[in-house]
């Protein structure tokens, strides 16, 4: 399947991109960090992390459809 | 009407407390979130705020929203910057209006805890020795799990 992913904060820095469109067999969102993790060298985990597909929260075992928009958000530091 | 708003620009604190205007109204309370110049024992030159900017209009609704139901508001309004901050600039305004100075008080402080826990915008602070690094909610650097 296709997705596109987001990267905000350290993880954009990380991945030296924001964006990314990629093909992927990964059928939740659980795997697909994990793959990108590794890829990117992440060192963020996953239980640190919450993750937004389309622009909502879900949770790690959501099922993924093709070109999902998928952002996982590391901890937020506003205010 | 929106209660939570990203703003690029300055925000103009006038403007907002404008909206909490209620005949019923006997208590405001706001909140200013400042940019200082130092953290965790660190010079701060400047700092800059990403957003993801669709959810956290989203988020951030939703936090205006569930105040107005928690407390007895008559109302409430947020806005927080995105983008290149200078110190002293304000990064977070936040206001309420209430029949009673209580629900006042006890409103404000829950909205920008919340903001702070939920919404998602990411804080780079640029140090005086030239370095630069993202931020986790407690203020200690993400780097620090990075060496």
């Amino acid at each position: 399947m296709t997705y596109r992913l987001l990267y905000f904060a350290s993880l954009a820095d990380a991945a030296r991109r924001d964006t990314e469109t990629l093909e992927s067999a990964a059928v939740d969102p659980a795997a697909l960090y994990a793959e990108v993790a590794a890829r990117h060298g992440f060192v963020l985990a996953r239980e640190r992390l919450r993750v937004a597909v389309n622009g909502a929260i879900v949770g790690w075992s959501h099922a993924l459809a093709d070109g999902d928009e998928i952002v996982f958000l590391p901890p937020v530091s506003g205010g | 009407m929106k209660r939570f708003a990203l703003s690029d620009t300055a925000i103009d604190a006038a403007a907002e407390k404008a909206v909490l205007d209620h005949a019923a109204a006997g208590a405001c309370a706001i909140f200013e979130g400042w940019v200082r110049n130092h953290n965790e024992g660190r010079a701060v030159l400047r700092l800059d705020y990403q957003a993801y900017a669709a959810l956290a209009d989203a988020e951030g609704e939703a936090i205006l929203a569930e105040a107005m139901q928690r407390f007895a508001l008559r109302a409430a309004r947020s806005v927080h910057r995105t983008g290149s901050l200078a110190i002293g600039d304000m990064a977070v305004w936040v206001g309420v209006s209430a029949d009673h100075r209580g629900a006042a008080f006890e409103a404000c402080r829950w909205i920008i805890d919340e903001v702070k826990l939920r919404v998602p915008i990411w804080k780079r602070e640029h140090y005086a020795d030239g370095d630069s690094g993202w931020l986790h909610p407690d203020n200690t650097p993400v780097s620090a799990e990075q060496r």
